[in-house]
């Protein structure tokens, strides 16, 4: 009767000691959670686009399509030259523009402009895409994935500061930004 | 020799592994396994430990931040001594690694070794298969060039594809919102702690339950598994026939382990290290991405998906083959071991070997990417324009100009996205080519906006030319008639 008793008490401390470590692991899973997901809450907190300069505009003359290239709005101090973004700037009347983000609409490889054909070729797959980014041939399902921009002081801002991915335009859907 | 002999007792005591480790060396095991084709499996051991060497020496120099890590990789090629041979080791282990995890597992298979009762053997196997492609991946990744950065594209690409929660996806997998610092720390703490936790862990496991449950006998036709026998029939073989491990079967995988550890240095010291490539400044894009050898396959897949349905597959594809995998055992968890008897496992290897084949040959040739420079770099053969008329050869100017020679071989240069056009007027007719060059369609874009009228004309005169000399050019009967027509019906 005795031990018996003796040995429910221990077997009631384990159970409490399994609680107790229960709890703490709970504790500590909260904020272990909320640091692994960090990149998806500040997101969400504040976003990562913002608006920012590609330059004057004369670097973009009329009825051409030209490289440019901006820092992105988001860094560490240890990301090199990764910060770099490239993106291909239409200016198709100098009152309207069409800025196309370089990555290719199908898995995310730079696309080239090329000027004598009026294309756009990926590398990768063998997307091709027209001069306003309008799908052409290949595996892509869409046109190029396109930034907001604005005309101001003579400059010309887009609003950037996110890889462009397939699932993520879907998601934003503004005005003019995302071509069919 | 005492002393040894002395030092040995003395550590026994404390430690008592002697007898474990005497038990398990001289463990019996079925006469025939002691096999050359039973070899596999202890030889990926052992390049995985040579990858956890090389591993731990570049991690000595190697430093995992974006704006560094290219260089790091420049030091160790050019600057410490023999780092470059470190680094071709790690590189080629990496290649073996894989390549020996195939054959252990196609050899597994087609010996029915997943069959009652190591179906565990087997799923932890497949685990082994996954973290093994993983460390491959990551590695890849590590090597921080433009294959590197645009590879993340790739995968960031995909990831965001996953239906809802994508873009949260993609952040995770980036660490951000762009392929930078954050992302290249993250995929070194998966290469280096993270996935090779599990792959020890999976090996302990794995090798663990090979010892418990013994080696899979040497298949017999006829020899057929049954729940309810298989375990006396396999004591039977083993403690009554059976071999001692060591010596008996240990020297073939001993020796064929040395033979791929050769390999590995003789590829290491001939080829040397891979990469790394261009630095990984996303503003040069003058690049064209590619995977490593093992992800090739893939990367010729993805090129042939038809748009529409490269969602689902992406996403369910790799799913459905897991399960597949792992339902193995259970599905056939008994019955015939032999391949002999299993043609149907047979046909499956050579099915699957002969689409990865494929398809790892498709995508080192790429043919379904325009050759970027083919219009500036591949000239007409001249006996495409020998004795032409002016405009046919400014067609073929037209042809060079506008960049057709990227997509479209002439004398088999050029791109192979399209289809080669030395016979093209045997297949079109005048109209037809017209309707093609400014319509585009087929997988071709339209170039009606972009051609001039003379600029058509003068190409598809020049494509009416690109039919063999002996075979007259796809004609439409009827044109002539109606031309004929419209002629003198005119006022």
């Amino acid at each position: 009767m005795n031990q018996e008793n003796r040995m429910t008490r221990r077997a009631a401390l384990v159970k409490l000691g399994i609680f107790f470590n229960s709890v703490l692991g709970v504790f500590l899973a909260v904020p272990i959670v909320r640091y692994v997901l960090s990149p998806v809450t500040r997101e969400r907190k504040f976003g990562y686009e913002s608006w920012l300069s590609l330059g004057q505009l004369e670097q973009f003359p009329a009825g051409q399509t030209r490289l440019a290239t901006y820092r992105n709005p988001v860094v560490n101090a240890w990301d090199g030259e990764t910060d770099d973004i490239a993106c291909w700037v239409r200016n198709v009347d100098d009152r309207n523009f069409q800025v196309f983000a370089i990555n290719c609409a199908h898995l995310g490889c730079p696309v080239r402009w090329f000027p004598q054909s009026s294309l756009f070729m990926c590398p990768c797959h063998g997307g091709a895409y027209y001069q306003d980014g309008s799908r052409a041939s290949g595996p892509p399902e869409r046109g190029l994935f396109q930034y907001h921009y604005k005309l101001e002081d003579g400059q010309l801002f887009i609003k950037a500061g996110e890889m462009p991915t397939p699932g993520r335009a879907a998601k934003q859907t503004g005005g003019a930004a995302t071509c069919a | 020799m005492r002393l040894i002999q002395k030092v040995g007792e003395w550590l026994d005591l404390r430690l008592q592994l002697g007898a474990p480790v005497r038990e398990t060396a001289e463990h019996p095991v079925p006469r025939e396994t002691a096999s050359w084709f039973y070899v596999f499996g202890s030889a990926a051991l052992t390049v995985f430990i040579l990858q956890l060497l090389t591993g731990i020496l570049l991690a000595l120099i190697y430093v995992p931040s974006a704006g560094d890590a290219w260089t790091s990789l420049q030091t160790l090629n050019h600057s410490v001594a023999l780092g470059w041979f470190i680094r071709a080791l790690h590189g080629w282990g990496s290649n073996f690694m894989l390549a020996i995890v195939l054959v252990h597992m196609v050899q597994v298979f087609l010996f029915g070794a997943y069959k009652f009762p190591r179906e565990l053997t087997w799923i932890v196997g497949v685990f082994l298969l996954l973290v093994t492609l993983g460390m491959a991946f990551t590695g890849q990744v590590l090597r921080f060039d433009q294959d590197a950065y645009w590879g993340l594209g790739i995968g960031a690409s995909i990831a965001s594809r996953v239906p809802i929660v994508g873009p949260w996806v993609v952040n995770l997998m980036l660490g951000g919102p762009i392929i930078a610092g954050a992302t290249l720390s993250r995929f070194f703490a998966l290469h280096v702690f993270v996935v090779p936790g599990l792959l020890i862990a999976f090996v302990g496991i794995h090798l663990l339950m090979v010892l418990k449950l013994g080696v899979n006998e040497w298949p017999m036709p006829g020899r057929v598994v049954r729940r309810a026998t298989y375990l006396q029939e396999y004591r039977e073989l083993t403690h009554e026939q059976g071999v001692p491990f060591v010596p008996n079967a240990v020297w073939k995988d001993i020796l064929f382990s040395g033979f791929v550890v050769l390999a590995i240095t003789i590829c290491a010291v001939y080829f040397g290290p891979f990469g790394p490539g261009g630095r990984p400044d996303p503003t040069i894009i003058q690049t064209a991405p590619r995977p490593d050898f093992f992800f090739l396959w893939l990367y010729a897949l993805l090129s042939f998906l038809p748009p529409a349905a490269e969602t689902p597959i992406l996403l369910i594809g790799p799913a459905i083959g897991i399960m597949v995998l792992v339902a193995l055992p259970f599905v056939a968890g008994e019955g015939e071991k032999s391949w002999k008897r299993r043609p149907i496992a047979v046909l499956t290897i050579l099915l699957v070997a002969v689409s990865l084949g494929t398809m790892t040959h498709l995508g080192e040739h790429t043919p379904w990417s325009p050759v970027m420079d083919a219009w500036s770099s591949e000239p007409i053969p001249s006996e495409y324009v020998h004795g032409r008329t002016a405009l046919e050869r400014q067609g073929a100017l037209v042809f060079q100009a506008k960049q057709c020679h990227n997509c479209h071989s002439l004398d088999d240069r050029g791109g192979k996205r399209g289809p080669a056009l030395d016979h093209v007027a045997l297949t079109l007719t005048e109209d037809q080519l017209i309707r093609q060059v400014i319509q585009g369609g087929g997988n071709m874009p339209a170039y009606g906006k972009n051609l001039s009228p003379a600029e058509t004309t003068a190409l598809v005169a020049f494509l009416k030319t690109l039919h063999p000399a002996a075979q007259s050019p796809a004609r439409d009967a009827s044109r002539a008639i109606a031309l004929r027509e419209s002629e003198t019906t005119r006022p």
